[in-house]
């Protein structure tokens, strides 16, 4: 701990942390220091064995806007795009997912662009009635960044995916949960509470088989399924190997709630 | 000890083992690998052998502290160079299986190898550019030969590693696996290969080698007459016989 971040704000409850962008006044618009500062903060939550969930959010109406314009567009001759991108969000895009712990996104209000992406880069999303979601880079002449090209059509599938891409339209949080962008919706309320209990159960749950179940559904999803049964075969065998499969077993004949190591 | 020896029924696994350095090899380890190699060889016990390192790194490299003051005299007879040549004669199939880094002679050492087994956490790369000079234990030969020039070609000026997913794209591993049970997927590889008659499986080894060196004509030609010689072993009469009866064969290794 004891990092200090000037456009983040960094919470802990018992095992879970809470990375919340915080830039309000921007709805969380994503600047350079603010995602190196986020990619730190996910380093920060994967060195630390007793953090066992972590929840990615933003401060004030909504949760992030998605890329602060100011600092690239319109400046073509200046600024190397595909540059900022290889520098600022593909690292912070791959570590997020392959993040060895599970990740919620929180979405109270607009996620959009790279925010989007930010949050389909997550595992579980859980947003508010007011969530709307957006891949606004067609309306200013980009192509969706950050991994959303990558994510969208394996979450929503390549025709919804083509439709949200192509024609930029806000995606209201009823539809984003029909869709199964979002795993619970909630009254604006009361989504701060639910996305911790999300939060806190991921965190009970056994995080090395956590880990495992994240690595072997990424994987799935390219491989052949001869690959992947082998590639499932042996994470099953190092997954019996853990202390926490054993603990999972004589909590289910004892009829007791499981309390895992981590081991 | 800088090679551990396991054994698991027939199948032997020899482990690196210099993690504080991340199983940089030095002429030391090369020696003791060699050595190693050259008892097993003959050893008729031991049908498959699997070669691995750490869980961080198979092994990152040349240990450069050692080159760091060489001239090019004393490079050219340099025994940890040379024993890459040895590797290439020992008989039994060899199984590198990879958790992490297989850099530079690392990787020279994989693919010396006969089969690769890649943890999903495995990086491969040839990265000898950087610090100014290039693969010395075959890596320009062995990565044009397994992965095609233009992608060796890249590899080895850029000096960029590739992950496991690309290395089995590529055709540079077998089989990508949870880096966890890396030694569990080779051992059960090998154990499959243990099965078989060895006589088969060493001249099978000694033909599929032979292939890039020799002109087709003449590779069949090698490749006939080891198919000839095993029909005076005991093992081809028991594997036919066993076919027509129907009933898993049992080899002797005669």
């Amino acid at each position: 701990m004891g990092r200090e971040y000037a456009n983040l704000i960094v919470k802990e409850y018992g095992a879970t942390l809470e990375i919340m962008l915080n830039r309000p006044e921007t709805v969380n618009a994503l600047t350079n220091d603010m995602l190196t500062e986020l990619f730190a903060a996910l380093g920060d939550a994967e060195r630390r064995p007793q953090i066992r969930a972590v929840i990615l959010s933003g401060s004030g109406r909504g949760f992030c806007s998605g890329q602060n314009l100011k600092e690239v567009a319109g400046r073509g001759d200046t600024v190397d795009i595909g540059e900022h991108v290889a520098r600022y969000y593909n690292p912070l895009i791959t570590r997020l997912y392959q993040l060895n712990k599970p990740t919620v996104c929180r979405i109270q209000g607009a996620c959009a662009g790279a925010g989007m992406s930010l949050a389909l880069a997550c595992d579980l999303r859980v947003g508010s009635v007011e969530a709307k979601f957006s891949q606004a880079f067609v309306k200013i002449g980009l192509v969706p960044d950050s991994g959303s090209t990558y994510f969208l059509p394996r979450l929503v599938g390549m025709a919804k995916a083509m439709e949200m891409a192509l024609l930029g339209d806000v995606v209201d949080a009823p539809e984003a949960l029909r869709l199964g962008l979002l795993t619970r919706m909630t009254d604006a309320g009361t989504l701060e509470a639910e996305t911790q209990k999300v939060a806190e159960h991921l965190a009970s749950m056994p995080p090395v088989a956590v880990a495992m179940i994240k690595r072997a559904l990424h994987r799935g999803i390219d491989a052949s399924l001869p690959d992947q049964l082998l590639f499932e075969q042996h994470l099953q065998r190092a997954a019996a190997a853990t202390e926490d499969h054993h603990i999972g077993i004589a909590a289910f004949l004892n009829k007791q709630p499981p309390q895992f190591t981590g081991r | 000890m800088n090679i551990l020896e396991r054994r698991e029924g027939a199948v032997t696994i020899l482990q690196l083992n210099r993690p504080e350095v991340l199983n940089a090899l030095n002429a030391a380890l090369m020696e003791e690998l060699t050595d190693r190699l050259a008892v097993l060889a003959v050893d008729e016990q031991v049908r498959v052998v699997i070669l691995t390192g750490g869980a961080k790194a198979f092994a990152a490299g040349a240990d450069i502290a050692e080159l760091h003051g060489q001239t090019a005299a004393s490079v050219v007879s340099a025994p940890v160079i040379n024993r890459f040549d040895a590797l290439r004669q020992f008989p039994k199939p060899l199984i590198a299986a990879v958790s992490g880094w297989a850099l530079g002679g690392g990787l020279e050492l994989v693919m010396a190898c006969d089969m690769v087994i890649a943890g999903d956490n495995a990086h491969f790369g040839q990265p000898e550019i950087k610090i100014g000079v290039i693969p010395g234990g075959g890596g320009t030969q062995r990565l044009t030969q397994l992965v095609g020039k233009m992608r060796a070609m890249e590899m080895i000026l850029t000096g960029e590693p590739v992950d496991a997913d690309q290395a089995y794209r590529m055709g540079l591993v077998n089989h990508v696996v949870p880096a966890e049970d890396v030694v569990g997927a080779a051992e059960t590889l090998a154990e499959k290969i243990a099965k078989m008659p060895p006589i088969a499986v060493q001249l099978a080894k000694e033909a599929v080698l032979a292939a890039p060196d020799l002109p087709l004509e003449a590779g069949m030609r090698f490749e006939r007459r080891l198919f000839a010689l095993l029909f005076g072993t005991d093992d081809q009469k028991e594997g036919m016989q066993a076919f027509l009866d129907k009933r898993a064969p049992h080899f002797e290794g005669h």
